[in-house]
């Protein structure tokens, strides 16, 4: 619940800006922080630590609207408790890396759990954000209604964007009702039988939430309604799958999701990727590949780009190791100018995601 | 009115001779590939906001991206601005010419490229109609989700710019939420992918930014859309209300309950009246509103659920609640709300269409202050809207022909906006700024987020050839609208940070 008075928030706001605003006239890089939870992921960020932490505490939030607003620094288990309360959660099942984990580093990391395929990504569930832009402006981006077309939406571009376009003050975002009824199946299925079984069931109008493999099994959850929750589950057969599978999963804590040198590969999920150099287990689907392998990016990011997609060095990059796939310059180009729009000076988490920008 | 460009308040270029465009287009483009007669060019004169018309220099009608990167680079190089236009369905004049442009028709780029049943996509050019994508994936038991109003012909392309919506959008999604990727060129010719195969790209989401853009950044060349797989079973309800409150209470709560409806519609009276006598839907015409509510899925949760919204709307005072009997009369109880906008005909020789977006708990005062800025105004206003999504459509009723006839309802409909904007809201739902609503934005955003909208265009589209005098006003038209944002203690977002 909001533990700020209005007063104290101003405060904290109006002091972000400051910093930002002396940042920028001395070109000193910022490194933005919220929980510091996911701190391993990225490039190296050289700059002075912007907390935004203390800018905390729910600013509005009303079931009926299914929007909640609060401020970026607020913890997301927070919010995910006061949702639960009132019967809602979010869509897009945030992985929280640890119990500092704010709403600001969940939107600006851009991750999405186990029902990504199904429920969207953040930028899916972003109403609208209040963003300070390098001069150390107040941005307010779209707003608290789902459906806005006014100005470009420069609040979706924040999901993912790991600060490097501004430091977020506080988010809009669309939340879901809990669904009455959740089950889970798992079949003794080795994976290409799986992707096919999958496949064939993606087709189908049934209330999937989670779709994964874990290696060895494939795991698949159901959410919706009593009777269609039930009546797929039937239809499916196979055994019953712990509930705490999925958390496992989503938390990010599950088999080789602990590796000190991961790769994330986000694909087509009907492509086939064979001669994986090491362990894999599969989310969303088999959209996206979790890979616990030492090879090098020249051997990982072409069997990526080979199914259509990107590979990533998620945790446990060697220095001089790129950890996003490189752009084509012309849309790294694109990507500087856009971020100059928003920060002139440069000193939003520079390098965090590619040099230069 | 705003068809009219003003060089103290729009964007403006250096005058091209005319004779020079046409030949270098001449050169760039195959014979009938350009339109330069008036009588030709005459089609093109507005959109679907017909209140505003103007010419264009001429009209290219690229059948490819060869041809469209011709276009592009000729307008580039002699520094003319260009018109992106889908099917021209709009409704904010998004796709009126600006002077001397060139109207950029992406009409005969409309070939379905590839159909992958199981990815569950279709890679379409951007002349494709929306309800032609759904049709041709219909076989496979897949539907593309977005169907906003006029689904029948308007374009993919245009639905990727507008960021279009629709009745279905609650449950569904918006079209933002509806992609896979994009191909899109920028005014400098360079071809550009957004999205890909995967859910996700390196960089920023660049998709979603394009998405709803208004044809200011880049030309959308090829679509690549989500599929959905058709749901087994739908069921639609009429529920009648003897007064709009209760109507829009109804709605807040059915949400409240958890309950997503895969549409839910509201009709005031003259809307519904009107509506009934055009099509014969079998709507009580002597309710103060009705609502359309459809839910889908399998068949046992919708009987579920269905039993949940009639629990709610009797709770609410409904005095009418009819399940439809079969698929028949669901498609009757659409066919009305369908057919709402062109019975407005019964009522007014012009109708002028409103698109904001209010909380949904709002809905009751907003449209009772609706009703008295109505009154004030001398103009009969219908509503028919979107209600799931707080997304109104206000009808202002008015008279083309009378003197000032459409400046009144212009005046009309802008105090509205600033009211949805006034209840925490949006100027515009669905139908997009365009040219419409270039003053509102001023109402809506800071200087210092409309200059960061013009930094965004200008990141894309440096020489701003790209649709000018669109979506994002100059600071000169804020400034001559005088101090048009709503300031504190009425700001929209009053408890957040802003200063």
């Amino acid at each position: 619940m909001p533990t700020s008075t209005a007063s104290e928030f101003a405060l904290g706001a109006e002091e972000l800006a400051e910093r930002v605003r002396a940042a920028s006239a001395t070109r000193t890089p910022l490194r933005i922080v919220g929980g510091d939870t996911k701190a391993f992921h990225g490039r190296a960020v050289e700059g002075e630590r912007l907390d935004v932490c203390g800018h905390r505490g729910v600013v509005d939030y009303e079931p009926s609207e299914l929007v909640i607003t609060a401020r970026a620094g607020t913890p997301i288990r927070e919010i995910e408790a006061l949702l639960a309360q009132r019967g809602q959660r979010l869509a897009f099942e945030p992985p929280v890396l640890g119990p500092a984990s704010t709403l600001g580093g969940v939107v600006a990391a851009g991750f999405a759990g186990p029902r990504r395929p199904f429920a969207g990504a953040v930028r899916d569930s972003v109403l609208g954000v209040t963003v300070l832009n390098g001069k150390g402006e107040a941005l307010r981006l779209g707003g608290t209604v789902f459906k806005n077309v006014a100005g470009f939406d420069g609040f979706r571009l924040m999901a993912g964007a790991l600060g490097c376009l501004g430091v977020l003050l506080d988010v809009s975002l669309r939340v879901a009702p809990i669904p009455a009824a959740e089950l889970s199946r798992s079949f003794d299925l080795a994976w290409p039988d799986a992707q096919a079984r999958l496949t064939a069931l993606m087709r189908l109008p049934l209330p999937l939430s989670g779709a994964a493999h874990d290696g060895e099994r494939l795991h698949v959850r159901l959410s919706g309604p009593v009777g269609a929750v039930e009546a797929a589950a039937r239809e499916l057969g196979g055994e019953e799958t712990q509930a705490s599978f999925w958390d496992e999963l989503r938390h990010r804590r599950l088999g080789l999701l602990t590796a000190p040198r991961l790769w994330r590969l986000s694909v087509s999920r009907t492509a086939r990727v064979d001669d994986l150099p090491g362990p894999a287990l599969r989310d969303w689907a088999g959209a996206e590949i979790w890979l616990a392998s030492e090879a090098p990016a020249d051997r990982i990011r072409p069997l990526a780009a080979a199914a259509g997609g990107h590979a990533t060095l998620y945790r446990g990059a060697r220095p001089g190791e790129e950890v996003f796939t490189p752009l084509p310059p012309p849309l790294l180009a694109l990507h500087q100018r856009l971020k100059a729009a928003f920060d002139p000076a440069g000193v939003f988490n520079p390098g965090r995601m590619y040099e230069g920008l | 009115m705003l068809d009219q460009f003003d060089v103290a308040l729009d964007p403006t270029f250096a005058p091209v001779d005319r004779g020079r465009l046409l030949a270098a287009l001449g050169e760039a483009l195959p014979a009938g590939a350009l339109v330069t007669k008036t009588e030709g060019m005459r089609v093109y004169e507005c959109d679907g906001l017909a209140a505003y018309r103007g010419l264009p220099a001429a009209v290219a009608l690229p059948r490819d991206t060869e041809e469209l990167r011709a276009v592009l680079r000729t307008c580039a190089r002699l520094g003319v601005p260009v018109v992106a236009r889908g099917a021209g369905t709009g409704l904010s004049g998004g796709a009126l010419p600006s002077p001397g442009c060139v109207l950029l028709s992406l009409s005969r780029m409309r070939r379905i490229l590839a159909i992958d049943p199981d990815a569950r996509t279709a890679r379409v050019q951007p002349g494709v109609r929306n309800l032609a994508i759904s049709e041709a994936v219909a076989p496979y038991g897949l539907f593309y989700a977005p169907d906003p109003s006029s689904q029948l012909a308007c374009s993919i392309g245009g639905n990727v710019a507008e960021n279009a919506g629709g009745v279905h959008c609650l449950k569904y999604g918006l079209t933002v939420h509806n992609l896979q990727a994009l191909e899109i060129m920028t005014l400098d010719g360079e071809a550009l992918t957004l999205g890909g195969d995967a859910l996700d790209a390196p960089g920023f989401d660049l998709m979603a930014l394009m998405t709803g853009s208004e044809g200011l950044l880049a030309v959308v060349t090829e679509i690549t859309v989500r599929l959905l797989p058709t749901p087994a079973h739908a069921r639609a309800m009429l529920v009648a209300f003897d007064d709009v409150r209760r109507a829009g209470e109804a709605v807040a709560s059915i949400i409240a309950a958890g309950v997503i409806p895969a549409g839910l519609e509201m009709m005031d009276r003259l809307a519904l009246t009107a509506a009934e006598e055009h099509t014969h839907a079998g709507y009580p015409t002597n309710a103060a509103a009705i609502l359309i509510c459809e839910l889908d899925g399998a068949e046992a949760d919708i009987a579920e659920e269905l039993a949940r919204v009639v629990a709610i709307c009797e709770a609410a005072g409904a005095t009418l609640v009819r399940v439809a009997r079969d698929e028949d009369e669901r498609r009757l109880f659409w066919a009305g709300r369908k057919g709402a906008f062109p019975a407005m005909g019964r009522l007014a020789p012009d109708y002028y269409c409103i698109d904001g977006t209010i909380p949904r708990r709002r809905l009751p005062e907003v449209l009772e202050a609706i009703e008295t800025l109505s009154a004030r105004h001398g103009l009969a206003v219908a509503n028919v809207f979107h209600a799931g999504d707080g997304n109104l459509h206000p009808l202002i009723l008015y008279d083309a022909n009378e003197d000032g006839g459409i400046e009144r309802a212009e005046a009309l409909g802008g105090e509205i906006l600033k009211l949805c904007v006034e209840v925490g809201g949006t100027i515009t739902g669905e139908h997009g700024v365009g040219r419409e609503k270039i003053n509102q934005m001023c109402v809506q955003f800071t200087s210092a987020e409309i200059a960061t909208f013009h930094a965004i265009k200008a990141a894309f589209d440096p020489a701003g050839l790209l649709n000018p005098g669109k979506a994002i006003p100059t600071p000169a038209r804020c400034i001559e609208h005088g101090a048009m944002h709503v300031h504190a203690g009425k700001a929209p977002f009053a408890h957040l940070d802003r200063f």
